[in-house]
């Protein structure tokens, strides 16, 4: 039998060598460095929870119907009449949560250990152009189940693109495809959710690998290994990701999975924020929602969104604020001045902007999940103060910090007193 | 133009909390495993509710889930329908609601999903007596609701005088027989929201069963491997 295997492997790898080829380039000859700590599990996992998502829609897509008197029906019907329907639902919708926890701690990940400093900036260009196609591909995704939060989320996001000066309006058009979000924009976002994104999405992660095992990985001391080889052309502090980082994950995938399996099965609402409870009225594009709150990965950005104050009546302003807070990570790799990559070596003011940038960031997310007045008005009056609510007070401050986090970061990774780096990983 | 500045200005803007109250919500007491509780959710809706209110995603057939056969479900509870597979829908139509109360009776199948168990609970007892009010009825959790007390002749009558509650008549259940009765609806309701949920539990133990001896052999595994990493 062995042997009868090892004979049809050879036929095969004999018409096609680059399977082995790339496999070796990729797994068993890719070298990475030997002191991956818990934070280097969320890359793996963020491709296992894009596969799921992958899966587990194509499932969705055959009881789904894209159209606005169907679709809030569909979801209902595939919780109750489709043969484990509801599972499917959950995966899926437990994962859209999942991946964007997995993209956040990646990208922390590498705020902290330098991972998108120099050799690795496409690394992190890349990586950063995946965060973007995922969050239009969870905006676009988020309208599928046509209940109130999808119906007037989705509104709010497109009437945005409205506010861009001259075009805005056209813009907005555009992209609805008729005056409101209608079943023109639901047959497109249903297109785009189910094979435009997902492509592309594909597409940037492939790419996000290559400029990675080109340059290889980066590792908690931020210390470059493929400096250090042995006599055998190897990096010394290196181990071949095949098979000892594909073990090593698996046990990360199996803990992963577990937690996964804990809120889908035992709380898929997740109190409200993964399921929005609202969003199990159906559509109703004559009635407006008291409180329209985005899904809570979204709610940092919300929360900038609503915190810059309108000029000359057109919130564009905050549109744009909450656009740069975006793409102002592209630009990370340079602004980075510091001689050292990882947090290990770097002295106390990039620590203390990295843990001001962190609690911005969280609170920002939970102000944006809250009305503006869930702190209270101020006691006082005075002629600065355009709206008394001490929650929109709040987010201009961790707005702002948010921002000089970034602004500030040349000259304060500069003047950092940053300790000695070793030749090599510490263990 | 103007419409997008409004949209975008009411969402910076306070959010209004709308028919909220601010009532302190009373704890459900239900019990999703108890199908005793569930039969008599389900007779009081089917007696009660759906007269106005569908239940248009779930279907009849699906109540054996509670632990009747079909016919004791095509006996007992199906008013509305011909077949057994048939959904839980309301004879009152969308149009006629409207003339009756000012607007359309919601379906009700996922309404502890929008509520929660805890509001609907509340809400089922809150109701008062109001002579300002169109149905003479008003509800403490629900400022101003269109809908009139359907269980009033098992609550009996009610005033909400200066913030206490004054029993006007008496109605066919005590008061505790009528919390036990609103519990044993709002456990339906919690139920016909999601009629998978218990087997969902049954199979998240399963599952993590599974993944807990699947960590063990994984971790074995990687201890195997790593053992002559420096």
């Amino acid at each position: 039998m062995a042997t009868r295997l090892q004979a049809l492997w050879g036929w095969f790898d004999s018409r096609m060598p680059s399977v082995a080829e790339q496999w070796r380039i990729h797994a068993s000859g890719y070298y990475a460095p030997k002191n991956f700590n818990f934070w280097y599990y969320f890359g793996s996992l963020a491709m296992l929870v894009l596969v799921i998502q992958i899966v587990s829609g194509i499932f969705l897509t055959m009881h789904y119907k894209p159209d606005a008197n169907l679709a809030f029906g569909s979801v209902e019907y595939i919780m109750r009449d489709v043969p484990a329907g509801w599972l499917i639902r959950y995966i899926h919708s437990t994962g859209a949560s999942a991946f964007f926890i997995l993209v956040y701690l990646h990208m922390f990940r590498a705020m902290l250990y330098g991972s998108h400093r120099e050799p690795r900036e496409l690394v992190w260009i890349f990586g950063v152009l995946i965060y973007l196609t995922l969050m239009g591909e969870a905006f676009f995704g988020y309208l599928l189940p046509w209940g109130q939060m999808s119906y007037w989320g989705a509104q709010v996001i497109v009437n945005l693109f409205g506010t861009v000066p001259f075009i805005g309006p056209d813009l907005a058009l555009w992209i609805r495809g008729d005056y409101v979000v209608s079943d023109a924009t639901l047959n497109r976002f249903f297109a785009l959710h189910v094979i435009a994104l997902p492509l592309v999405l594909l597409g940037l992660v492939v790419a996000h690998l290559l400029a990675l095992h080109d340059v290889g990985s980066n590792n908690p001391d931020g210390v470059e290994i493929k400096k250090t080889k042995g006599a055998d052309g190897h990096p010394v502090d290196g181990i071949p990701f095949h098979p000892y980082y594909t073990v090593k994950d698996l046990v990360g995938a199996v803990v992963f999975l577990a937690i996964f399996a804990i809120v889908m099965f035992f709380m898929p609402e997740m109190g409200g924020y993964f399921l929005e409870h609202n969003n199990f009225i159906p559509a109703d594009p004559l009635q407006t929602p008291a409180h329209i709150a985005p899904v809570w990965y979204f709610t940092p950005y919300y929360s900038i969104l609503r915190a810059v104050p309108p000029l000359f009546n057109s919130q564009f302003p905050g549109v744009l604020a909450m656009g740069i807070a975006v793409v102002i990570l592209f630009f990370l790799p340079w602004l980075d001045r510091s001689p050292v990559k990882s947090i290990r070596y770097r002295g106390g003011l990039y620590k203390t902007w990295l843990a001001v940038f962190v609690v911005s960031f969280l609170f920002l997310g939970y102000l944006g999940v809250k009305p503006t007045t869930v702190w209270g008005q101020f006691g006082f009056d005075a002629f600065f103060l355009d709206t008394k609510d001490r929650a929109t007070w709040a987010a201009r401050l961790f707005t702002i910090l948010y921002f000089l986090f970034f602004f500030l970061m040349p000259w304060y990774t500069k003047r950092d007193k940053t300790l000695p780096v070793p030749a090599r990983v510490t263990h | 133009m103007r419409a997008i500045i409004a949209i975008l200005i009411s969402l910076s803007g306070a959010a209004a909390m709308g028919a909220e109250t601010g009532y302190r919500l009373d704890r459900s007491p239900h019990d999703p495993t108890d199908l005793v509780s569930l039969q008599s959710g389900a007779r009081t809706f089917a007696n009660y509710c759906l007269g106005c209110h569908g239940m248009q995603y779930m279907r009849y057939n699906r109540l054996r889930d509670l632990g009747l056969t079909e016919d004791q479900i095509r006996d007992n509870l199906m008013f509305t329908a011909e077949k057994v597979g048939e959904m839980m829908k309301t004879p009152m139509s969308p149009a006629q609601g409207k003339a009756w109360f000012g607007v359309p009776p919601p379906d009700l199948s996922v309404i502890a999903r929008v509520r929660g168990a805890d509001w609907l609970y509340t809400y089922l007892r809150t109701f008062y007596r109001d002579p300002k009010a169109a149905t003479g009825w008003n509800n403490a959790v629900f400022q101003n609701v269109a809908m009139p007390h359907a269980l009033w002749t098992l609550q009996g009558e009610r005033a909400l005088q200066d913030g206490k509650w004054v029993q006007v008549s008496e109605g066919a259940l005590s008061s505790a027989e009528y919390d036990a009765t609103t519990r044993d609806l709002v456990n339906f309701l919690v139920y016909a929201g999601e009629p998978s949920a218990l087997k969902r539990r049954s199979w998240g133990i399963i599952v993590l069963f599974v993944l807990g001896v699947l960590f063990i052999f994984t971790l074995l595994l990687k201890k195997a491997y790593w053992k002559d990493v420096k």
